[in-house]
């Protein structure tokens, strides 16, 4: 039986319901060696900042059960560079993407959002208020309900392109559906949701912690469960949001517990890290699960465990 | 962009090797693409193993249409997994990786220095350096002589050969570095190759630099994807700009020329670098 793939994420219309993750595909070029990206839902790009930003000291990764912690601290060359060699390249390519936008400060995420609104190639914009490796948790804007709203309210104020806007959301919050709320009176189109969880790893030859930026993000499919019990709440408050989820997905059975949650697609993350083909091969597994299982679409099972 | 290629490849051999382990995969498609200082990256723990990252090794020879070869150490989870591999597995590996050394366009003396294991490349780029008609010395080092690799295979057709031991159980006790000078001036080096710990190579570059010899580094750095998607292995190297920059050891290397890799700030983000923080800043 053949399965209908195709999904939405708000105006969005996808093809696949696999996208990649965002600071786990780069800008797609690297990844395009093992596939073709025009046939993937969507490429989420790293989060692009304003400025060249040079990341973090290595140490960045420490090799965790079923997972990893980074701490890179969003290395980029700057949104102009960005524009010019990266989404040049992406559309090229006939790639749909979805830009990730990232900032120190509100008003950074509103310039990012002004400079991107009228360059062509955009599908979405995913607003990155959650990287934890950042110098200070006052700039996981997503771990405060009224911060969260003030960067979604600062970006759609510049935003005047007809594509969705998606905030990522931290799951290191004591109610990630209070935050979802909050940026979806923001007026936000969608979440994506989790970003990584705050972790660390001790060198006990050198007895400090083992990543230059100390603490790290955790992914990987250590962290599934969690992901899906916050799109499982999120989607069970606000029926109507749209979720892009993500958080250790490795196979099509994976994939299809984040629809059955609520999510209306998936991003592949950690996972590629090991397996750059993991986004086309979840699709396949998708479909194969969806098809023994009965069920002719993908959009027939988004929210399913919820009745 | 690379030649890489993501295949499920059949253990043809497994063999301790002193320290070490040497495995050779079948892989007839990548061989033929493969240049000294290429790496593979290999899967670990098999189908739904709680390892989700790759290893990564240098490759240590490539018999184009047939196999590839790789040395290791089985020190950590990943690396103890494939020692108990059988022949007859088959592991998801993606090879070649990385930029290989880069070969002189005249035939000039070259020597070529490795630690341990790091000895695994050595042997292809002997080779491809004689066939351009260089005039190869070989310098290996190791703590102890178990952990030494290559050696007979290395000096056979070497035109100066030296081995030096931390506890002096093999060959003269001592660094790499104390054996080089001699081998520079016996062969007239104008390039010195070197693979092996960070610390080793920064010892290397500097004495290479000291006779005005050119130096290609292939570094070690802890990496998640090597393939260029994740920014971890990154380390700073100034660019033909005079620019310093934090650049993947994966893509834009493993090899680097060693005058351009600032030694001092690796594990640091230099104040200079490209997109560097800025005080008050982020």
């Amino acid at each position: 039986m053949s399965v209908d793939l195709s999904t939405s994420l708000g105006s969005l219309q996808l093809s696949s319901p696999t996208l990649t993750a965002s600071g786990c595909a780069a800008s797609g070029r690297e990844l395009s060696q093992f596939g073709d990206l025009s046939t993937i839902g969507a490429v989420v790009t790293k989060s692009v900042m304003q400025n060249a930003r040079s990341g973090r000291a290595t140490p960045r990764m420490a090799e965790t059960p079923s997972g990893m912690l980074n701490s890179i601290g969003l290395q980029g060359q700057g949104v102009e560079t960005f524009i010019e060699k990266d989404l040049a390249w992406l559309n090229a390519n006939g790639v749909t993407t979805v830009v990730s936008i990232a900032g120190s400060t509100t008003a950074e995420f509103a310039a990012l959002a002004a400079r991107l609104c009228d360059v062509p190639g955009i599908a979405a914009l995913e607003v990155n208020i959650s990287c934890p490796n950042v110098e200070s948790r006052g700039q996981v804007f997503a771990c405060d309900p009224y911060a969260a709203a003030d960067v979604i309210r600062a970006v759609l104020g510049e935003w005047s392109s007809s594509a969705p806007v998606l905030a990522k959301l931290s799951p290191d919050v004591t109610d990630i559906v209070s935050i979802a709320h909050s940026v979806h009176e923001a007026g936000v189109d969608g979440v994506s949701m989790i970003n990584t969880l705050l972790g660390m790893v001790i060198d006990v030859d050198r007895m400090k912690p083992l990543l230059g930026g100390r603490t790290g993000g955790l992914s990987g499919p250590a962290i599934r469960p969690v992901a899906v019990r916050a799109v499982y709440q999120v989607h069970a408050a606000l029926p109507e949001l749209p979720i892009l989820g993500m958080g250790g997905i490795r196979t099509g059975h994976d994939a299809l517990e984040f629809l059955a949650a609520g999510a209306s697609a998936v991003s592949i993350g950690t996972v590629v890290f090991g397996d750059p083909r993991a986004p086309w091969r979840v699709a396949e597994e998708l479909s194969n699960e969806l098809s023994s299982r009965g069920y002719a679409s993908v959009r027939d099972v988004i929210g399913l465990a919820h009745r | 962009m690379s030649n890489a290629q993501q295949i499920d490849s059949e253990i043809l051999s497994i063999e301790p090797v002193g320290a070490y382990f040497h495995v050779v995969l079948h892989a007839p498609t990548v061989a033929e693409h493969v240049e000294p200082g290429h790496f593979a990256a290999v899967s670990v723990g098999g189908i739904g193993s709680a390892m989700l990252l790759r290893r990564a090794f240098s490759i240590h020879r490539a018999t184009p249409g047939e196999s590839i070869e790789l040395i290791f150490a089985a020190h950590g989870q990943g690396t103890q997994w494939l020692a108990t591999a059988n022949v007859g597995d088959v592991i998801d590996i993606i090879a070649p990786l990385g930029k290989p050394f880069a070969l002189p366009n005249q035939p000039v003396g070259a020597v070529l220095v490795a630690g341990g294991y790091g000895a695994a490349p050595m042997g292809m780029l002997a080779q491809a350096l004689r066939d351009r008609g260089c005039d190869v010395a070989v310098v290996l080092g190791a703590a102890s002589q178990d952990r030494l690799f290559g050696v007979l295979d290395l000096s056979r057709d070497a035109d100066h050969f030296a081995v030096t031991t931390d506890d002096g159980s093999s060959g003269m006790r001592g660094r790499v570095t104390d054996a080089l000078p001699d081998a520079m001036r016996n062969i007239n080096a104008k390039v010195v190759y070197a693979c092996g710990p960070m610390g080793m190579l920064q010892a290397v570059s500097r004495v290479a630099q000291k006779f005005g010899a050119f130096s290609q580094c292939a570094v070690e750095e802890s990496m998640a994807c090597g393939i260029g998607i994740c920014m971890t292995c990154v380390l700073p190297v100034i660019g033909d700009d005079g620019t310093t920059r934090m650049v993947r050891s994966c893509v834009d290397g493993p090899v680097f020329r060693g005058d351009r890799v600032r030694w001092d700030d690796v594990h640091t983000i230099p104040h200079d670098a490209h997109g560097a923080p800025i005080v008050g800043g982020h």
